[in-house]
């Protein structure tokens, strides 16, 4: 299903011997990125979110052009309504759990933003973690939060780059549930075959900076499951499921 | 003891720390994270005056804000008197004479800053004011308390500088280092002991808070 709130990419980009040329639309509201360390997944994700332009190239979300070179047009990253959520939670140290999800929040009034916030932090289970700095979270509860933060402006798309990785898979299956059901489109990045076959997903296969699959997951990572499999003499044909 | 040269000495030193701060902070922020070429070049002219004798960059000084330039001429129509030999050239003076001092630990500072706080907050939509105001200036707290006591301290202990453009001019220009450098002449070496010992006292109590407040910080840090 494609509809008029997805994100359509065509873009190329280099940086010395790295090439990373992408063309895809995003299909379904959850899509996993995966690819190897160093093809291109963070660079892409960081591409989208404006943190770095393109060389060339033209990104669109929904009706909105967010980059086209042909037109010189750029919009800055705080415009695109995109969230980006890294490994690394990078809350606002200084600031509480409460401060940090209010961060994108400023152009809401007082009363607006506040309940936005509860709103947030109730639906990450995250209310008992309002008034503490992040010195004082857990990395779990960091990520949470971080989450919560980049939801909150009620972002079009949602970028993540790994965020869970640090996570254990009770804590990973309940924020994946908690995204779900938030009805935010998702891109997720993962070079972890076992998580990105369990999001049971849309994949797009990113290999040294280009695209060379995409579709369901199940289907799409079928090869690579089979090599890991065949690797760990498992066999092919094998009715065990992976990574359960 | 000279207290018309301690007020002197105390007003000069606030009103060039509070305006090191206004013109050192957009700078720092600029030097940090542009992109521009003429950075180094910048980066070198503000650290000048680090590196010039108190002379050197006095008698420039004193020249600009004569009647032979058109700077000094225009201050002249503009206000009746010239620049130098005035409080208020004083202050300009040692605005430039102390601007490495507020420059570099608030470079220091933002550059410590993590980057990734600094792409969140422009994926949040922060403006550059919003990042400096709520996320830099924060951050690089101690950075500015250092860059503050170290602009008030030079500033109260400034002497080569003070002399070549404010001369010696009692509640004008007459700061406690020439103060002292008068008494001296006059072998008055008790009176010139008492002002010394104001000089060490300011120096030690600034340098007292600076590192009190980095103490406090660390721990602060430490506790998580």
């Amino acid at each position: 299903m494609v509809d008029d709130t997805m994100l359509r990419a065509d873009v190329r980009f280099t940086r010395g011997a790295f090439v990373l040329e992408a063309r895809f639309e995003l299909r379904s509201s959850w899509t996993v990125l995966f690819g190897a360390s160093g093809a291109g997944k963070t660079t892409l994700l960081r591409i989208l979110s404006g943190l770095i332009a393109p060389d060339r190239g033209r990104i669109s979300l929904g009706q909105r052009v967010l980059v086209d070179s042909d037109a010189r047009l750029t919009v800055e990253p705080g415009l695109r309504r995109i969230g980006f959520v890294t490994q690394q939670a990078a809350l606002f140290p200084h600031l509480t759990a409460r401060a940090n999800v209010a961060f994108g929040l400023h152009l809401l009034a007082g009363e607006k933003r506040e309940a936005r916030v509860a709103e947030m932090l109730r639906f990450f289970s995250a209310e008992s973690l309002a008034d503490r700095k992040p010195g004082r979270l857990s990395g779990g509860e960091g990520q949470r939060i971080a989450i919560a933060r980049a939801l909150a402006p009620q972002p079009e798309l949602l970028l993540l780059d790994e965020p869970f990785a640090a996570l254990d898979s009770a804590a990973r299956s309940a924020i994946a549930g908690n995204l779900r059901s938030s009805g935010v489109q998702v891109l997720y990045v993962s070079h972890d075959l076992a998580d990105a076959w369990q999001m049971n997903a849309d994949a797009i296969v990113l290999e040294a900076g280009r695209i060379e699959a995409q579709g369901p997951a199940r289907t799409v990572l079928a090869p690579y499951r089979e090599r890991v499999l065949e690797q760990l003499g498992i066999g092919a044909a094998s009715e065990l499921e992976f990574g359960a | 003891m000279d207290f018309q040269a301690l007020a002197l000495t105390l007003r000069l030193a606030i009103v060039t720390t509070a305006l090191l701060l206004v013109i050192a902070v957009p700078l720092a922020y600029w030097i940090a994270f542009t992109g521009s070429r003429l950075r180094a070049l910048v980066e070198a002219v503000s650290t000048l005056p680090l590196l010039l004798p108190p002379t050197v960059l006095g008698f420039y000084l004193l020249v600009l804000m004569g009647p032979r330039t058109a700077f000094g001429r225009a201050w002249i129509q503009l206000t009746g008197h010239p620049l130098a030999f005035s409080f208020a050239g004083l202050v300009v003076g040692s605005v430039i004479y102390s601007l490495p001092f507020a420059v570099q630990p608030l470079v220091a500072g933002f550059s410590g800053v993590d980057i990734a706080l600094l792409e969140q907050a422009r994926l949040l939509g922060a403006s550059r004011l919003r990042l400096l105001r709520a996320v830099l200036l924060p951050l690089s707290a101690r950075s500015v308390l250092t860059a503050a006591v170290l602009c008030f301290t030079h500033t109260v202990g400034e002497f080569g500088v003070v002399l070549m453009i404010g001369g010696d001019i009692p509640g004008a220009t007459r700061t406690l280092s020439i103060s002292i450098y008068d008494q001296v002449q006059d072998f008055a070496y008790a009176q010139a002991n008492r002002t010394a010992l104001v000089l060490v006292v300011i120096s030690v109590a600034a340098l007292v808070l600076l590192y009190s407040q980095r103490r406090s910080g660390l721990s602060e840090a430490r506790r998580g």
